[in-house]
């Protein structure tokens, strides 16, 4: 007893394709709503106009800790106290030991450390000698808060260190020269940190909001009622719901770089396909999220708390705000779980220091499965059923 | 047509319970194929929990059954994509226009030519030249007709209308249930919702549910047989103090006002004849004695079940 009349191997073909067709059906209603809806629209582009140029500078603190790495070209004493001198300032934290130049550009270059010291060959030779050879100290400029605080502290705090430490007594003079070395952002000038963090902020907060009301507005307006007795599957109406707002977040991010370069003269040093591709990942990862928290709650209201709940601690701890190098432990173990703490590395990076995909490898991977966690739970919390 | 034993729905002891109230009790109820089958009962009986189990959209505490053929706990899936299903509260997407909503159902359900099947149910609708408009601006009675164009769209066998005509003036009501006719013999399988008498009797079948209890089924004529009332029609003058000076004497189940005239039925035929006499021979009132109507039976039905279930 069948109640399907249709010639099977027709159907067959049909049901194949049934996912895409299905998600397509969805995605084109998305986006003739999304056309229709005017305040929304606006949302798109005066958002990001309005946040670029309200953001004039962010607040200061003094950050310490800063993750740091030695270029050490000779191995002698000296050259381990004036280590353990910095390292004493509060300011530094040496993670890494490196021989090889590449390795040192490449440790700055992915931001797994702000901070490089670079000790020449035959530094303790010059000293006594009292050739005064020049200590280089390479900073992450990007973030110039979190430099310039720690650069312009450098030399005093050193000096003092080592009239402690080393046999050079009270010598007034230093015995060799610092030569500190902003690197990306030699002008310490805030907007260019700035720009490219709002790119991330600006898409964090409309992508999550979109999505976030997309499931709760269709169960108030009674539609849920009717698409639920329709066969379309969980998977179906999340791709339909999110890949129209990809698009969206594209022309925000371009919208918002493009205001970069032009008025504030932000560089784009690294790969625009790049960056393209790894925003394309963000934007993702967010609507997923902003999905997920639509499966969560009742209505649009509490849909759009919860999206300020996950929006602020977005801003405060991803190093949008505050460097995230000053943050305490825990403070930075919730920051790796959102993804813009990972996708304001990577603007940055691109954009400021031309990074490549090798050293964004960690960020990326964090970001993709972000998302993964996220859709797998939106897809199992979204009720096929009215019950 | 396919599905063998030409039952459409056939489902026995349905049990629905919300935060601890019992919606719907035991209900247990067949369906032919190609009929047109009404669904009646005072508002919150559970009319729309049952359609919405049998669509798949909530899953019985008990009970069992088949949709179509298809088991309606297991193959929810496969019921929905023969089954069109008409909310009470209008859902097609107000943002969107006519045409966008149906050209979304077609393209989700998959049909071969969307536009095309949109544009051809536009026509068969009568919509022709507000294709563009959008639903959501669209009269009580247009928005109806275009819901139910839309659940028709993926040529349905089964279709669950949930009061579809509340609100609706009579012209676009009757429209509409021409429409279901055609469609029935056409030999879709209708189940509909209504408060409306008119319109139960224009169903093959019909079935009363009150306080999640089925009470009634079977046709028109079957269920007004079963009830066993008598009805005493009384026109004439201060028919207001005849009602009240009859309401609860022995062997009166029910009167009830009908515009000019009075309605007083009873099931206990000698009881009821007694309890009127007195009334019988006052000048200025008319009595006649007449089978009850379909409102008659389902006033009363009401009035007892609320009597033994609340």
């Amino acid at each position: 007893m069948s109640a399907v009349d249709h010639p099977a191997p027709r159907r067959d073909i049909r049901e194949r394709f049934g996912f895409l067709r299905r998600s397509y059906a969805m995605l084109v209603k998305e986006f003739i709503q999304l056309r229709r809806d005017r305040v929304s629209f606006a949302m798109i582009v005066m958002l990001p106009v309005m946040q670029l140029m309200l953001f004039g500078y962010a607040i200061n603190t003094t950050p310490h800790h800063l993750p740091s790495a030695v270029l050490l070209q000779e191995e002698s004493d000296l050259a381990r106290s004036v280590l353990k001198a910095l390292e004493n300032t509060k300011y530094f934290r040496f993670l890494y030991e490196v021989h090889d130049v590449d390795d040192f550009d490449n440790l700055l270059k992915s931001g797994k450390v702000l901070f490089g010291v670079e000790i020449p060959r035959g530094f303790e030779r010059a000293v006594r000698r009292g050739d005064r050879p020049a200590l280089l100290v390479a900073a992450d400029a990007t973030d110039p808060v979190a430099a310039s605080a720690a650069l312009g502290s450098l030399g005093m705090v050193v000096q003092t260190a080592l009239a402690h430490d080393l046999y050079i007594g009270e010598r007034p003079e230093m015995p060799f020269e610092i030569r500190a070395h902003a690197r990306y952002n030699p002008a310490a000038n805030s907007s260019l940190n700035i720009v490219p963090g709002l790119v991330g902020t600006i898409l964090t907060m409309t992508m999550l909001i979109f999505t976030a009301l997309s499931v709760t507005r269709e169960v108030e307006r009674g539609t849920m009622e009717s698409l639920l007795s329709m066969p379309i599957k969980p998977v179906e109406v999340m791709f339909g719901k999110i890949i129209p707002y990809v698009l969206v977040g594209f022309v925000q991010a371009f919208l918002i770089i493009g205001i970069g370069v032009g008025l504030f003269g932000v560089p784009v040093l690294g790969n625009l396909v790049l960056l393209a591709l790894l925003s394309t990942l963000f934007i993702t990862t967010n609507l997923s999220i902003g999905y997920t928290i639509s499966t969560l709650v009742q209505n649009q209201l509490q849909a759009m708390q919860m999206s300020m709940m996950f929006f602020l601690p977005s801003i405060l701890l991803s190093g949008f705000m505050f460097p995230f190098a000053g943050m305490p432990a825990w403070a930075q173990y919730l920051g790796e779980c959102l993804p813009l703490t990972h996708y304001l590395r990577i603007v940055r990076a691109i954009m400021l220091k031309g990074a490549t995909m090798e050293n964004l490898r960690f960020d990326t991977l964090a970001l993709a499965g972000l998302m993964l966690v996220a859709m797998t739970i939106a897809v199992t919390r979204f009720r096929r059923t009215l019950d | 047509m396919n599905g063998g034993n030409g039952i459409a729905i056939d489902v026995k002891g349905l049990t629905k319970s919300f935060g601890g109230r019992e919606v719907v009790h035991d209900l247990s109820m067949q369906v032919k194929r190609g009929s047109i089958y009404g669904f009646l009962g005072p508002n919150g009986s559970g009319k729309t929990t049952t359609i919405r189990i049998l669509c798949g959209l909530l899953t019985p505490d008990s009970g069992e059954g088949t949709c179509l053929g298809y088991d309606i706990r297991r193959d929810a899936e496969k019921i929905k994509r023969q089954v069109g299903y008409m909310t009470q509260r209008f859902s097609l997407y107000q943002d969107l226009s006519v045409r966008e909503n149906l050209e979304f159902v077609a393209r989700l359900y998959g049909l071969p030519d969307a536009r095309g099947a949109a544009r051809d149910m536009i026509k068969r609708l009568g919509l022709s030249g507000r294709e563009e408009q959008l639903a959501g601006e669209l009269s009580g009675g247009w928005k109806q007709r275009l819901a139910l164009g839309a659940c028709t769209l993926p040529n349905p066998q089964l279709l669950l209308l949930d009061e579809p005509t509340a609100g609706v003036d009579p012209k676009a009501r009757r429209d509409f249930w021409n429409e279901i006719h055609a469609l029935a013999a056409e030999g879709l399988t209708v189940l509909v919702s209504t408060h409306y008498m008119d319109e139960a009797e224009r169903c093959h079948e019909i079935a009363y549910i009150a306080y999640g209890y089925l009470l009634a089924h079977g046709t028109v004529e079957e269920v007004i047989a079963k009830s066993a009332l008598t009805t005493y029609t009384v026109t004439g003058e201060d028919l207001n103090e005849l009602g009240a000076a009859l309401t609860g004497k022995p062997g009166i189940d029910m009167v009830a006002p009908f515009g000019t005239s009075l309605h007083v039925s009873g099931r206990d035929v000698p009881a009821l004849e007694a309890s009127i006499a007195p009334w019988r021979e006052r000048s200025g009132l008319h009595w006649q004695k007449s089978s009850p109507s379909l409102e008659d039976v389902f006033i009363e039905l009401m009035g007892r079940s609320k009597d033994n279930f609340q």
